[in-house]
């Protein structure tokens, strides 16, 4: 325990700056995959063939290959064709385009659990595609996507230890750095275990308060 | 005000409606009846741009209606409709449905909207249920405030499709008689209903639709208590005496 104790006190300056960039990873990919897998839903919600088609397909491509792979697609394989990003930028837009089909599909759910009657009433009153989308759908469907964004974007806290494949010195990268160079596993691997679950545990219990909260009314 | 010109329309390969003719002047009031499937709701999603058709033309103040257009949305500033199942916006309360349109579409500063809005709900009985959500209201008190949804958007015509329909039986009574209210301040007013009573006191003219043609038309003393074709005769007689 002793040893444990000085250990961590070792390495946790170390993991700490880990953190910071598993942090800034979540961040911004889960900005990105937000964004886009809300432009997915919408142009699935359009019912414009050629937009289904699309969305559609991008979904199924990206749901059929592992996140890994997307990765190292996006970081050995672009700077073939010409476009050279940084280790953190490759893992921030690898990660935010393989989640945006998730997203998407959380989106989709809620858009179309709101019940069609409703958005021809909208529709009724003169109101266009847009303000139907603002004023009915969108309140209503907030509440039904909630919870599941909230375990998406767990998971996508979890899923930035994959970044560490392409070079990016988050959390768990630094741990293996510091565990090949002192041997000490169970220390390294423990604090890392333990950092992610402080950092996801409040947004479990954040995500379980909105299912209650919404399931009531 | 409305003209409606020699309409068909399909959905696949079923045509539901075959070539359906009426106009409706300023101030009428037109009850459809016919059986289910018959093309009664079809009808009135047209006119309002809720549906596509295929052939002939709608037109309303003389412009016709085109779902693909823009000035869909002008068309149904002008033609509310009531619809079977309320289709209020749960999220909002019952003062906040009324004032949606008139807030959002017209561009009516809240305040005023509020005013009117609130006028209305009164006006339909419901002036101290403002501030109730629909989840909250029974299903007469709801289609009430659709009414007053309906009326907030200063409409020159509403079209209402079995507006009692969904009701339980003891709540119908009410929304009838708001209809008959804003009637008889000479609203244009496009009725599905299967209330031949209400027919009988409201309308000025019925018709009588079948597989999506009209079968008979007629002022409601004569169409409802003396039908010429064997299948109005037969439709009334099973509206009337359901049990035979
Ligand atoms: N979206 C749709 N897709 C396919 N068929 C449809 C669609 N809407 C209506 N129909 C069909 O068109 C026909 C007419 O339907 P409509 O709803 O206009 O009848 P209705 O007279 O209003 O009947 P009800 O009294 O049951 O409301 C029916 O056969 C129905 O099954
Ligand atoms: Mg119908």
């Amino acid at each position: 325990m002793t040893g444990f104790l000085a250990g961590a006190a070792d390495y946790l300056p170390i993991l700490m700056e880990g953190v910071v960039l598993t942090l800034v990873v979540t961040l911004f990919s889960v900005m990105i995959s937000t964004g886009l897998g809300f432009v997915w839903a919408i142009m699935t919600w359009s019912r414009i063939p050629v937009l289904v088609w699309i969305s559609r397909t991008f979904i199924t491509v990206i749901r059929g290959i592992p996140i890994i792979v997307q990765l190292f697609y996006i970081y050995f394989v672009m700077p073939d064709i010409g476009i050279n990003l940084t280790a953190v930028q490759a893992g921030i837009i690898g990660l935010g385009i393989a989640y945006s089909a998730y997203q998407a599909e959380n989106f989709r759910a809620g858009i179309e659990a709101i019940d069609r009657g409703q958005i021809e009433a909208a529709h009724s009153i003169g109101m266009t595609d847009w303000l139907v989308m603002r004023r009915v759908i969108m309140p209503q469907a907030v509440r039904i996507v909630l919870p599941p964004f909230g375990n998406t974007i767990i998971m996508m806290l979890k899923d930035s230890s994959l970044v560490s494949t392409i070079t990016v010195a988050e959390l768990t990268r630094q741990g293996q750095l510091i565990a090949a160079s002192t041997f000490d596993n169970m220390t390294v691997f423990t604090l890392v275990a333990l950092i992610y679950l402080a950092l996801s545990l409040p947004l479990t219990f954040l995500t379980r308060h909105l299912e209650r909260r919404y399931s009531q009314s | 005000m409305i003209s409606v010109q020699d309409i068909h329309k399909s959905f696949g390969t079923l045509e539901v409606i075959k070539g359906v003719s009426f106009d409706v002047a300023k101030g009428e009031v037109v009850c459809i009846i016919g059986p289910s499937g018959s093309g009664k709701s079809t009808i009135l999603r047209c006119i309002n741009g809720l549906e596509t058709y295929n052939r002939g033309a709608i037109l309303v103040e003389g412009t016709k209606v085109d779902p693909t257009d823009r000035s869909i949305i002008e068309t149904r500033t002008q033609v509310s409709m009531v619809f079977q199942r309320f289709n209020l916006f749960p999220h909002r309360t019952a003062i906040e449905n009324v004032m949606e349109g008139p807030v959002y579409v017209k561009g009516i500063k809240r305040n005023e909207a509020r005013d009117q809005a609130a006028a209305l709900l009164e006006k339909v009985g419901l002036g101290d249920k403002c501030d109730s959500h629909p989840g909250q209201l029974s299903g007469g008190q709801q289609q009430r405030v659709a009414i007053a949804r309906a009326l907030a958007m200063q409409p020159k015509a509403i079209l209402f499709d079995e507006p009692t329909s969904a009701l339980d039986p003891e709540l119908v009574g009410e929304v009838l008689s708001v209809m008959r209210d804003v009637a008889a301040e000479g609203m244009t007013m496009v009725v599905v209903t299967h209330e031949m009573g209400f027919a009988r006191a409201v309308a000025d003219r019925v018709l009588f639709l079948e597989s999506g043609t009209i079968v008979e038309q007629g002022p409601p003393k004569d169409l409802l208590r003396d039908p010429q074709h064997p299948r109005t005769k037969d439709f009334l007689h099973r509206v009337i005496h359901p049990m035979e």
